[in-house]
């Protein structure tokens, strides 16, 4: 194994399950690299999230390129600390060349091809790069947080953990993904009178038909949708995570949920004035397209289930209720003491020194596929497949791109030596 | 995925899809193309009598204008104790929503092969004006909310054209303008 810097192939940036998964793939074609890894093995699973989380997806689905899940209950959810388990014992199962505790803090490209990637610990020389450093390196906060009064406290859904951190008193929860119905619940279970600000949203059930929701998108190949066959990838690579939890009891999520639980729904924070947040007015319609997506996707799933003989009748959900518009509220009035900003996360590419970031910084890529010969980025939404965020989805996207960078290797190759025999 | 049969079928609502779809793929490349500013001209006449006019706007890059001059007169009715010489204001932004929202389903609906037959929408605004007569400062000037319904006759199913009004919601300039929060500075020469 790699004990100190220095030249190597190919670096792989991360070593969480799309940068293990990718690992696998080039040592299956034996292509010599090294993982590099700030903290531990999966280490934003152990350091950036909320203590009830969940995965989205159930046990059975959970698996990686030679690695699948075996355990006592197949259509449980993971925990947290099980995910960081089972990601670790990846990483120890195919011997990936990891090297924990090693910060990069600068990759730049060497003139002539290939990159210097500067680390904390030590330069390394690479003729590949593969980033596999996450989506959700930081929190995105809007910009109308600057406008929020001292006295409210801010938090995000990066440092959030649970209720107890909470001072008592009412509490925003400002975007309705995964991460905002998750946090409304659990602090509205908690004791909290909670507001969820909704922009737009996707609403799923988590049960269909008396199977898990990923079941039937597993099944009828939706989750198999490619980045190069839907019509406008720059939306689908921008949708919020569906209105879902990895609960045992396999609860419905939904606004419709929240509010029987007492969660009061107001429109997306468009603004805050004279000390007072403004909601929209547009609610009513963020729900219905929501609502109406849904019903879209149940009648695809019913299709595929009638071609593949499945008898019975796919239920029905009652359309999101929508309470009286809120356009207001005064924060000098006492009712919320918290804003908890669940709306979004992006990567952190500050040590990207490379000119391929796009105006929104962002890479500019072709399923994963850099616009820089040699540098490669993967475990992105919608990368090259609907999948490609989820755990299952990492192992397609890694082989591909191990492909394309084992051909990229080879041409550099050929083409030195066509140098060198010229 | 199952295969599916080609339908092939002519839609025209007059909406020239290909250059829309031109416009966002050239506008995504050169995104300094796409600000544009909107402006209107309003002289005073007499009471609340007022003509405002619209011709020339900035956009990809350079001054453009309308082929023609457009005016719009706004006025008060009769009740107001004024001579109704137009519509009120808060009722040219009942038609700037009808418009934009009313354009967006024509455009949605070419976009995904939906041939409209006729397509109507009724709005209502409510409004207090206790607000704007300053009876009571807890009554808000602007309209207590805007109601608009429409009736669409189309080649599409009840769920394909609730669609079409939804994405042209999403869509709509007029739509976020009145949902949203939009600063306003007023200044004078």
């Amino acid at each position: 194994m790699f004990e100190r810097a220095g030249r190597v192939d190919v670096v792989v940036i991360g070593a969480g399950h799309s940068g293990l998964a990718v690992s696998h793939c080039l040592a299956a074609r034996s292509i010599e690299h090294v993982v590099l890894e700030r903290g531990g093995v999966a280490n934003s699973w152990r350091r950036e999230r909320w203590d009830s989380l969940r995965l989205l997806t159930p046990n059975w689905l959970s698996r990686l390129p030679g690695y699948a899940w075996t355990g006592p209950d197949p259509d449980g959810y993971m925990s947290v600390h099980e995910v960081v388990s089972f990601i670790a014992g990846y990483a120890s199962v195919i011997r990936a060349p990891v090297l924990t505790g090693t910060t990069v803090t600068r990759v730049e490209p060497l003139p002539g091809g290939g990159f210097l990637v500067v680390t904390d610990r030590g330069p390394w020389r690479c003729r590949a790069l593969v980033v596999a450093s996450g989506a959700a390196n930081l929190p995105v906060v809007p910009a109308v947080s600057a406008g929020i009064p001292r006295r409210i406290r801010q938090l995000t859904a990066h440092e959030y953990r649970n209720p107890g951190q909470l001072e008592p008193g009412g509490v925003l929860v400002v975007g309705a993904s995964a991460t905002g119905v998750q946090l409304a619940d659990e602090i509205r279970r908690a004791g909290h009178e909670v507001m969820l600000a909704v922009g737009e949203h996707v609403r799923l059930p988590r049960v269909y038909r008396g199977r898990d929701i990923q079941w039937w998108m597993h099944a009828a190949g939706i989750l198999d949708d490619r980045y190069d066959q839907v019509d406008d990838l720059q939306r689908v690579r921008r949708l919020p995570s569906p209105q879902l939890v990895g609960a045992r009891e396999r609860v419905l999520m939904d606004l419709n949920a929240l509010s029987d639980r007492g969660v009061r729904l107001v429109g997306r924070l468009a603004g805050v004035r004279d000390g007072r947040l403004l909601f929209s007015g547009s609610l009513a319609n963020v729900c219905a397209l929501a609502d109406l997506k849904m019903q879209r996707l149940l009648a695809t799933l019913d299709e595929w289930a009638k071609r593949n003989g499945f008898g019975g009748e796919g239920e029905r959900f009652p359309a999101t209720r929508v309470p009286r518009p809120q356009l207001e509220l005064d924060l000098g009035g006492g009712a919320i003491r918290t804003i908890l900003w669940a709306t979004g996360y992006r990567p952190d590419y500050a040590w990207l020194a490379v000119p391929v970031l796009d105006r929104k910084g962002m890479i500019r890529h072709d399923g994963g596929i850099a616009d820089w010969p040699g540098l490669y980025v993967t475990g992105l939404p919608f990368l090259r497949r609907r999948k490609s965020s989820f755990i299952h989805g990492a192992g397609d996207d890694a082989h591909d791109i191990a492909a394309h960078l084992a051909h990229y290797l080879s041409g550099v190759a050929r083409t030195a030596a066509a140098r060198k025999a010229g | 995925m199952a295969t599916q049969q080609a339908q092939v079928r002519t839609v025209d609502n007059g909406v020239n899809v290909e250059a829309l779809l031109g416009a966002r793929e050239a506008l995504t490349a050169a995104p300094e193309g796409a600000k544009f500013t909107w402006r209107a001209t309003c002289n005073w006449i007499n009471g609340t009598h007022s003509a405002t006019t619209v011709r020339g706007f900035f956009g990809l890059g350079e001054e453009q204008s309308h082929r023609t001059e457009f005016r719009f007169d706004a006025d008060h009715p009769e009740i107001f104790a004024s001579e109704d010489n137009g519509a009120t204001p808060v009722e040219i932004v009942l038609a700037g929503l009808a418009g934009c929202l009313t354009a967006g389903i024509a455009a949605v609906a070419q976009n995904r092969n939906i041939q409209l037959r006729s397509v109507k929408a009724t709005l209502e605004g409510g409004m207090d004006l206790q607000g704007i007569l300053g009876i009571d400062s807890d009554v808000r000037n602007g309209f207590d909310g805007i109601k608009v319904r429409y009736e669409i006759d189309a080649d599409a199913s009840k769920e394909e054209i609730e669609a079409l009004v939804a994405q042209s919601q999403k869509r709509s300039a007029v739509y976020d303008i009145i949902t949203n929060p939009t600063a306003v500075t007023v200044t004078v020469a």
